[in-house]
């Protein structure tokens, strides 16, 4: 868009996690969630990531968002390097990095009405802001979102899924950030909510100039939202490029695939083998062999 | 907008305590009442002696008789309560308040910590209480004091191990994700975000140590390591009915059967709490509105 410096930027970071011993003499095998994964994201632009359940997307969003250290690599934020800075250095970069999830209800406190859970990224990241200025601040990031004053009050479980990632990516807003890093954030709603939500993530985009790291396995749901795509399998980049030509001309098995994958309505699916893709897991799979 | 607001959010809250837990609650309730008053008023002074009546049999004066000593055993089974319900408070109170902030802490910081405050409970559960607590009073010399000592020691363990459990469910939800993400620290995430979502089963287990620990005074008193003379306490009342086994069971039967009644009382009042609040039965909050 206009500044070409990225404010959100991942050099060959890696990932890996341990997985129990086969045996008690064997070396411990690891996971590797994430391998050798470069991207950059400028201000303004959305970037999508795509893959299955279970190929690293997820421990991607962890690490750009310092939650979790890489084991290799550098992750930086607007230029700096999130673990390599003390506790008030972190805060302060916090501010432009928030995080949507994935379960509306589960990444809010059930004890906490909406006021205190959206001032929390204030409260913790921005101590500067006045005790009395927060509220203001809360009603505004409720109003982006399109939720009213009277929401202030009320506990999560008094709200629809799709209300209550509203108020999820009011608490990501309040900070002002330049980066939203969302993590499946329709795939837990009705799919008539999902499209509110699509939309009000690309409203926000074009009023605030929000750069957004878009994390799906829903093809639809990334084409919709995203400028350019990458598709992860098993913790590589397998194909990176603008999102149109990407899903319009798949160079890679595994995106076709994934493509393949996607439920159609149209007469040309009748019939038609659904092609399972490239190292997934069927479901049914297991229970053959009971 | 069109979302409606799920139907849990309506029947959240719905699920009744059962009529059993009630009873329980209400018997606990009572016990509670009656020490309560014995402070302001009793029917007769529990230490008057009136030798010359000894030994009588329920009448209007002496509702519940008189003991060996001609002195009015209801008044006595009263201040007996006081006693009773202040020193299992107190000793539960204290394995509480040292407990839970060690299990708190075992499970907010990983590695060595965890391990010592683990290890420190096994060891722990590896006495067997009551004997132990014996031997504590023993040593320390009989009294009200070190018979709260003794049984508050034993809850230690016993609060850490629950704070730890329910602690270590709630530190891989998104919304302790959300919290670190919005700058807190473990400390403040263990106070204000998980303290109050473990508080439900911790009241639960805070019911049942609160019936022990009533069980395990009356035992020490009986043993006489507990609270000494002038002080009435229902198991000194066992103790001292003990000789009068054959001439007057009564004044055996009656405190105990006032240990055996708040005993069942708070258990069941327990058991009724934690059929409302255990996690597994309450799948419908968990899944929010999906």
């Amino acid at each position: 868009m206009t500044d070409s410096r990225p404010v959100l930027e991942a050099r060959g970071v890696s990932r890996a996690y341990p997985l129990p011993r086969p045996h008690p003499l064997a070396p411990r095998p690891v996971r590797h969630a994430v391998a050798d994964i470069s991207l950059t994201l400028a201000r303004g632009e959305s970037l999508g990531i795509v893959g299955e359940s279970g190929c690293g997307k997820s421990t991607l969003a962890r690490l750009l968002t310092a939650l979790e250290p890489p084991d290799a690599g550098t992750v930086l934020i607007a230029g700096r390097d999130p673990n390599a800075l003390d506790k008030a250095a972190l805060r302060r970069l916090r501010r432009s990095v928030q995080m949507v999830f994935q379960d509306p209800m589960g990444s809010l406190d059930p004890r906490w009405p909406v006021w205190r859970i959206v001032a929390e990224p204030l409260v913790g990241l921005a101590p500067e802001v006045a005790r009395a200025d927060r509220r203001a601040r809360v009603v505004e990031a409720l109003a982006a979102v399109g939720l009213g004053e009277e929401t202030l009050t009320r506990y999560p479980h008094q709200f629809s899924g799709g209300q209550r990632q509203r108020i999820a990516i009011a608490r990501a807003l309040v900070t002002d950030p330049d980066i939203v890093v969302a993590d499946e954030p329709v795939s837990a709603l009705d799919v008539s909510v999902q499209a509110q939500v699509l939309n009000l993530f690309l409203e926000l985009r074009r009023r605030r100039g929000l750069a957004l790291l878009f994390i799906s396995h829903d093809l639809d749901v990334v084409r919709h939202v995203t400028e350019r795509i990458m598709v992860m399998d098993r913790g590589r980049v397998v194909e990176a490029g603008p999102t149109a030509e990407v899903l319009a001309r798949p160079a890679h098995p595994h995106t076709a695939a994934l493509l393949a994958a996607v439920p159609r309505l149209d007469a040309a699916w009748t019939g038609r083998e659904r092609r399972a893709a490239p190292g997934a897991v069927t479901e049914h799979s297991p229970s053959r062999h009971r | 907008m069109v979302e409606t607001p799920t139907p849990t959010a309506q029947t959240m809250g719905g699920r009744r305590l059962a009529a059993t837990a009630w009873a329980g609650g209400a018997v606990a309730a009572l016990v509670l009442l009656t020490a309560l008053v014995s402070l302001v008023w009793t029917p007769h002074d529990p230490a008057a002696m009136d030798v010359a009546n000894k030994l009588s049999d329920p009448t209007g004066a002496h509702p519940l008789g008189t003991d060996h000593f001609g002195r009015d055993v209801l008044s006595r089974l009263m201040v007996g309560a006081r006693v009773s319900i202040a020193v299992s408070l107190v000793a539960v109170g204290l394995g509480a308040g040292i407990g839970v902030p060690l299990g708190l802490l075992a499970s907010a910081r990983h590695g060595w910590i965890d391990e010592a405050v683990m290890r420190f409970n096994d060891l722990a559960f590896a006495f067997p209480a009551l004997l132990t607590a014996v031997l504590i009073t023993a040593v320390l010399g009989p009294g009200a004091v070190n018979a709260i000592l003794a049984i508050g020691i034993f809850n230690i363990p016993v609060f850490a191990r629950v704070a730890r459990g329910a602690a270590l469910s709630l530190w891989t939800r998104p919304f302790i994700q959300a919290a670190r993400l919005a700058g807190r620290g473990r400390t403040r995430i263990s106070v204000e975000h998980i303290l109050p979502n473990i508080a439900g089963a911790l009241i639960v287990q805070g019911t049942i140590q609160f019936a022990l620990a009533i069980l395990a005074e009356a035992g020490l008193s009986y043993l006489g390591l507990g609270s000494q003379p002038p002080e009435v306490s229902w198991g000194r009342m066992l103790n001292e009915a003990q000789t009068f086994l054959f001439l007057d069971p009564r004044l055996a039967i009656l405190p105990g059967l006032a240990i055996v009644v708040t005993v069942l009382g708070l258990n069941l009042l327990g058991d009724g709490l934690r059929d409302r609040l255990d996690p597994r039965l309450d799948t419908r909050r968990a899944d929010g509105g999906r």
